[in-house]
């Protein structure tokens, strides 16, 4: 024998064996939780519970979409905390990328008196995640009385410039010549913006939105302190609150198992979807 | 079409006792439809003294004049010229028809008359087969043929370029450098062309500009500038190999620089006695480097001329006509 088929080589043998246990790890809690999803509560709660996906699948997706958990007065139905969530998603991740990619093309590409402080304001920002400002950030939105509102969700998510450095970032590597030639061929500032930074930045701001729109999607804490009206739940948010809330204090897990599956969907669409922008705006400049 | 004109242009970057002055006071008519070579080693102010013509560097000091009007103030956009850049600067997510296009849109030109003007430059440059391609499937010369036609789509006053060439390889740099000549020929355009490369300066240049530190040293046709060099600078930096300076040989005052260039230096019976230290053969001609007490000379000779072997003793003499005398405090030519 002069040539082993590559499989047998210890070392893959070894990498391939490490992968698969990942896999499982990350995979199989996913995995039980569809099969949660298509069972009754009784064969839920069999032990063990079974492995095989039951027959009542369509029945407990139907009944979270459309009618909400049953005996709960708290949840609404699932596709109107879908639509909260979808909205507020894109609003953060909309609203960011244009905050930060105005803000970026303004530290760059203009020389103005405390354009590096600016700078290192919306950098500092960084380090003050929602969690850190919650109390100040909770008083002046209600003072305000945006609270139960869309804007009292989303905006205080948005005014942190996140995605500024990365766009400084990319366009520092954008040549000197290019906006020269923008110049003399008179292309004013925003037109210069529009017409050139633009299409060369878009493959950054697609990878930049799947970040954005995932780190939307699962917000938690903000919209647990801000929202209060039932109606407007994110979908993440009305997850928690399925559990332990069911009319008689039991939880119908077949059912917050269906709520989750569906929660889950559509950030891994917007990943699927854009993972081939996503990859190219990490790894590629188009220059 | 426009003549062009500087006038104790100064500049400085930053300000008080910290600044550094790059330009030092420059004065200099260039007539319309002239092509001006602004030559000299790096960093002697060439670019920057191109851009501020472009409007892209502020002028400390002075003025710069297009068609006689002082244009130290006015936006680049409005001075109506056209600028060639080094890496060509195209953008790189437009086709060559749409960077060709682009200041025309931005100048509301009808449709009609775009496609028109932009065909016509493609035709005068051989890019009609490229005008849907994006710069990144062009090749080197053809993207500097997309960055040409940009600026001559425009029809502006005058021509900027910033070495255009050096990205270039040898072969593609002799071509191109025919095709401009042509294109001035048929256009003449008033043009300004920056560059380190004595080659390009002498074969492109009406007149050449020759820089260093932040001066200029002479203003002059290639022939004048090569056969009366105004500085021992001049000298130096024009010809290859360059310039003998000799400071320290027999017969050269105490206060003088003699000039010889390495095709005027003869051996001969009698003169100076020199070592032959290396020989270089470059094709059509020889160079002998010889050591003379402290100095070292080139000589040129034809390639099918007799030639001395390294380690011999030679004599050698300047084509007494053809020396150059510099004053060895200023620099300058000594008529």
């Amino acid at each position: 024998m002069t040539s082993a088929p590559r499989a047998f080589v210890p070392g893959h043998l070894l990498a391939h064996a490490v992968l698969w246990v990942g896999l499982a790890i990350t995979a199989f809690p996913l995995y039980l939780t569809f099969i949660a999803s298509t069972l009754t509560s009784q064969e839920l709660a069999q032990a063990p519970m079974p492995m095989w996906p039951g027959e009542q699948a369509w029945e407990n997706y139907r009944k979270v979409l459309i009618e909400g958990m049953s005996g709960s007065h708290l949840s609404p139905p699932v596709w109107v905390m879908l639509r909260n969530s979808l909205a507020m998603a894109l609003i953060i991740a909309a609203g960011k990328i244009i905050v930060s990619v105005l803000s970026a093309y303004a530290v760059v590409f203009f020389r103005f008196p405390g354009r590096m402080l600016c700078f290192w304001m919306i950098f500092i920002t960084l380090m003050l995640p929602v969690e850190v400002r919650i109390l100040p950030t909770y008083k002046v939105v209600t003072d305000l009385g945006l609270v139960n509102s869309f804007t009292g969700l989303t905006l205080p998510l948005i005014a942190s410039a996140t995605a500024t450095l990365l766009f400084r970032q990319y366009f520092l590597t954008l040549p000197d010549e290019l906006v020269e030639a923008g110049k003399l061929d008179g292309a004013g500032p925003l037109r210069f913006f529009l017409d050139v930074v633009l299409p060369l930045t878009r493959t950054q701001i697609a990878a930049l939105f799947v970040i954005l729109f995932v780190y939307g999607w699962n917000q938690y804490l903000w919209p647990l302190l801000i929202i209060t009206d039932n109606k407007l739940d994110t979908i993440v948010v009305g997850l928690s609150k399925m559990i332990g809330s069911g009319g008689d204090a039991t939880t119908n897990w077949h059912l917050v198992m269906a709520t989750a599956v569906l929660a889950l969907l559509p950030p891994v669409l917007v990943v699927i979807l854009m993972q081939k922008w996503f990859v190219r705006g990490l790894v590629e400049s188009e220059k | 079409m426009a003549s062009l004109a500087f006038r104790q242009v100064l500049k400085r970057y930053g300000s008080g006792p910290a600044a550094t002055q790059v330009i030092h006071g420059i004065t200099a008519n260039i007539a319309d439809g002239e092509f001006v070579v602004v030559v000299g080693p790096s960093g002697c102010g060439k670019s920057t003294l191109l851009r501020m013509v472009a409007g892209l560097e502020e002028v400390t000091g002075g003025e710069i004049e297009i068609e006689g009007r002082v244009v130290n103030t006015v936006e680049p956009a409005k001075r109506d010229i056209a600028m060639v850049f080094q890496n060509y600067a195209l953008y790189p997510h437009m086709s060559v028809f749409d960077n060709m296009a682009y200041g025309l849109r931005i100048r509301r030109l009808s449709k009609q008359e775009i496609r028109e003007r932009v065909e016509a430059t493609a035709r005068l440059l051989e890019l009609e087969s490229l005008l849907q391609r994006r710069p990144a499937q062009l090749s080197g010369g053809q993207r500097q043929r997309v960055a040409m036609g940009r600026a001559i789509v425009r029809q502006p006053r005058a021509f900027l370029f910033d070495e255009p060439l050096s990205n270039l390889d040898a072969k593609l740099r002799a071509q191109t450098r025919v095709e401009i000549q042509k294109l001035h020929r048929s256009l003449g355009v008033t043009s300004l062309f920056v560059t380190h490369d004595q080659v390009e300066a002498m074969t492109l240049a009406q007149r050449m500009m020759v820089m260093n530190a932040g001066r200029l040293e002479q203003f002059g046709t290639p022939d004048e500038v090569y056969q009366q060099p105004a500085s021992v600078f001049v000298a130096g930096f024009m010809g290859a190999p360059p310039m003998n300076l000799l400071r320290d040989a027999p017969g050269v005052r105490t206060d003088a620089i003699l000039g010889v260039r390495p095709e005027h230096l003869r051996i001969s019976t009698y003169g100076w006695q020199a070592v032959v230290e290396s020989l270089e053969l470059l094709g059509a001609e020889r160079l002998v480097y010889l050591r003379l007490g402290r100095e070292e000379l080139c000589l040129r000779l034809s390639s099918a001329e007799a030639y001395p072997r390294v380690g011999t003793s030679v004599y050698v003499q300047p084509v007494e006509s053809a020396a150059h005398h510099f004053d060895r405090a200023t620099g300058l030519r000594v008529p």
